[in-house]
């Protein structure tokens, strides 16, 4: 004979409304390591899709997508020419704010060579870039679809494929142009004093910057190895997709973990806390039943484990419901939730043990409850 | 008030010497009991007269082990569990093998049915589910309140709740069964089925029975009455 299930099922209403407020509760603490995950994912996104085996920027710079760096448009032939490199290609990123009908969208455009490492690894739709002029991939969080079309600058692309799950560190949607046409958009949105001083270097013949070259590298060749021979020449720097990488995922954790960890701690510690009233409650609503088993002989043992038991009950039953919810949920979320099993087991694991330690105060009150109150009319 | 001749095949199960009790001090200080001596032997069905506040509670209290006196000398079914400080560590295990309780209030638990309410006593005294439910609903079959075997406590009318927490006392077949008041609740064909019942049950499990009551109609069944005024006792 379970007491602690009997007394659940006795008052449900309640049980079932107390599970549903902590299961909010516990579903935010869910979502917040879903989106934290989710943010270390959207980072190396762009990486990944890549697959480019070591990233060639400007000297002294820790990468596109932490810095600022221009490099020569000629780099790249250099670069391809190198042993061991089996291929290489130029990149321009470019980050621009536009409103698309009633949307505000805030894009990454990646300038590539088609046929060269640096564009789109597959897509879910249409085509890659064939002409040279004014198409795009977009990704398609943008909600565009092939056929479409975008303004950017003032020239109009059509959309012609689309990427799933390429962002940025902060969620931006990327987009591929050919280098011509990204070159030609940083032109047209740059500040007009910028747009006239770079238009007289064209006249010197130095416009063809580009932001960063990537290279692969053949199979029996160490990316570390070529990177550090390009890390020789006195403008450049190389850094090996790994180095990215940590990179990348140094940058989100200091800046994600700490906010995200932060939050998480205390919802944790709030929920502690309304489980411990909670079952604090309850148990002094029981004072009377718990005086009477007393009385007809029940061990500490049978009336802490009521306790307990209501207590684990309640936050396992809360945690699966919220867990429940945010899974069915993630897609409307406005950012990525990356659920991994291993998280939502330790959260799992955090969540009986705060049970646990919220009953002490409810087992605190039972211990000491006197078994003749039961006689107190 | 019948007297019954100490038969040598009793047993004493309650043994009580000048057991005294006080609450609070000064002015507000009650005597609730003073210097109580009895002994209650089993097949006995005793009952315990006073009036309001006299300290019938207190001493079924002090007897059942959930209320410590502050002086004297108590032994049940031969073991000294009080001398001027409780001689036994687990007086919760005690209640549970040898003790059962008849309140005024009745005390069931809501969150269980009736029958539950009499095998959560078996439960926690290790019997198996099967034995503790059969032997539950023959105990409520007996008082007689088996027509509400699966109805809730906050269902019941009052002497229904007093003959389940009845059933109750008297599952785990206790030797020592101390109730407050237990037929105030019943019409005098209830209160004569319950009086025959721990009669019968006096005899057959080698009981003690201290009933505390006001009730005329069941003064004629008790064995053996003891009138109490300001804490002190007189047989
Ligand atoms: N916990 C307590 N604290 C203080 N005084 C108490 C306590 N319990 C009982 N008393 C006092 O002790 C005296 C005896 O109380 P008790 O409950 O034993 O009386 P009783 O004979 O059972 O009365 P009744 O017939 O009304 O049930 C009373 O004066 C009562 O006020
Ligand atoms: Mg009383």
């Amino acid at each position: 004979m379970n007491l602690a299930f009997r007394d659940i099922r006795h008052k449900l209403g309640r049980f079932v409304l107390t599970s549903l407020g902590l299961s909010m509760l516990l579903g935010v603490v869910v979502t917040m390591a879903g989106i934290y995950r989710g943010q270390t994912a959207d980072a190396l996104a762009l990486l990944q899709a890549t697959r480019a085996d070591v990233w060639i920027v400007e000297a002294g710079s820790h990468g596109p997508f932490a810095e600022a760096s221009r490099i020569p448009g000629d780099t790249r032939e250099i670069v391809a020419r190198m042993d061991g490199v089996s291929e290489a290609g130029s990149l321009t990123l470019q980050t621009v704010q536009l409103v698309q009908g009633d949307r505000r969208l805030r894009l990454q455009i990646i300038g590539y060579e088609p046929g060269r490492p640096g564009g789109p690894a597959t897509l879910i739709a249409g085509r890659e870039i064939t002409s040279n002029r004014y198409e795009i991939i977009v990704d398609r969080q943008t909600g565009l679809l092939p056929g479409e079309a975008l303004k950017l600058g003032r020239r109009t692309f059509t959309v012609v494929g689309l990427t799933s799950g390429i962002v940025t560190l902060s969620g931006d949607s990327v987009v591929y142009l050919t280098l011509a046409d990204a070159q030609q958009v940083q032109f047209d949105l740059a500040p007009p004093a910028a747009r006239r001083e770079q238009a007289r270097g064209a006249a010197r013949g130095s416009t063809d910057l580009v932001n960063a070259v990537v290279a692969r590298v053949s199979a029996n060749i160490p990316a570390s190895l070529i990177a550090a021979e390009i890390s020789r020449w006195k403008h450049l720097s190389a850094l090996t997709a790994a180095e990215q990488e940590t990179l990348l995922t140094r940058t989100v954790i200091e800046r994600a973990s700490r906010q995200i960890g932060l939050f998480m701690t205390v919802l944790t510690l709030v929920s502690a806390v309304i489980i411990a009233l909670i079952v604090y409650t309850l148990t002094l609503d029981k004072t009377r039943d718990i005086a009477t088993l007393k009385m007809i002989g029940a061990p500490d043992r049978t009336i802490i484990g009521l306790i307990v038991q209501q207590a684990l009950l309640m936050g396992v039953s809360g945690f699966i419901i919220g867990t429940a919810f945010v899974y069915a949920f993630r897609g409307v979320f406005p950012r990525r939730i990356e659920m991994l099993p291993a998280d939502i087991a330790g959260l799992f694991v955090v969540v009986v043990l705060v049970c646990l330690a919220a009953s002490a105060l409810g087992v605190r009150v039972a211990v000491k409850v006197d078994p003749a109150r039961a006689l107190a009319g | 008030m019948i007297a019954m001749p100490d038969q040598p095949s009793r047993k004493p199960l309650v043994e009580l010497r000048n057991l005294s009790k006080h609450f609070g001090e000064g002015q507000a200080r009650v005597d609730a009991l003073r210097d109580v001596t009895l002994t209650i032997c089993s097949r006995e069905v005793v009952g315990l007269l006073g009036p309001s506040g006299s300290g019938k509670s207190t001493l079924l209290n002090a007897i059942g082990c959930i209320l410590e006196p502050d002086q004297g000398w108590m032994r049940l079914d031969g073991e000294v569990v009080y001398e001027n400080r409780w001689l036994r560590g687990n007086l919760r295990r005690l209640r549970l093998e040898k003790i059962g309780f008849i309140f005024q209030t009745h005390n069931l638990l809501p969150f269980l049915n009736c029958t539950d309410n009499v095998a959560v006593v078996l439960h926690l005294a290790g019997w198996k589910k099967s034995a503790a439910i059969a032997r539950a609903h023959e105990l409520l079959a007996d008082l007689p309140v088996d027509h509400r075997k699966v109805a809730m406590p906050g269902q019941l009318s009052g002497g229904e709740a007093q003959r389940v927490a009845i059933a109750r006392a008297l599952a785990n077949r206790p030797r020592i069964i101390l109730a407050d008041e237990p037929t105030a609740a019943l019409d005098s064909v209830r209160a004569g089925i319950v009086m025959d019942l721990l009669h019968k049950l006096a005899v057959e499990q080698d009981a003690a029975i201290i009933a505390v009551t006001h009730d005329e109609k069941i003064l004629g069944r008790l064995d053996r009455i003891y009138r109490m005024v300001d804490g002190a006792l007189s047989s």
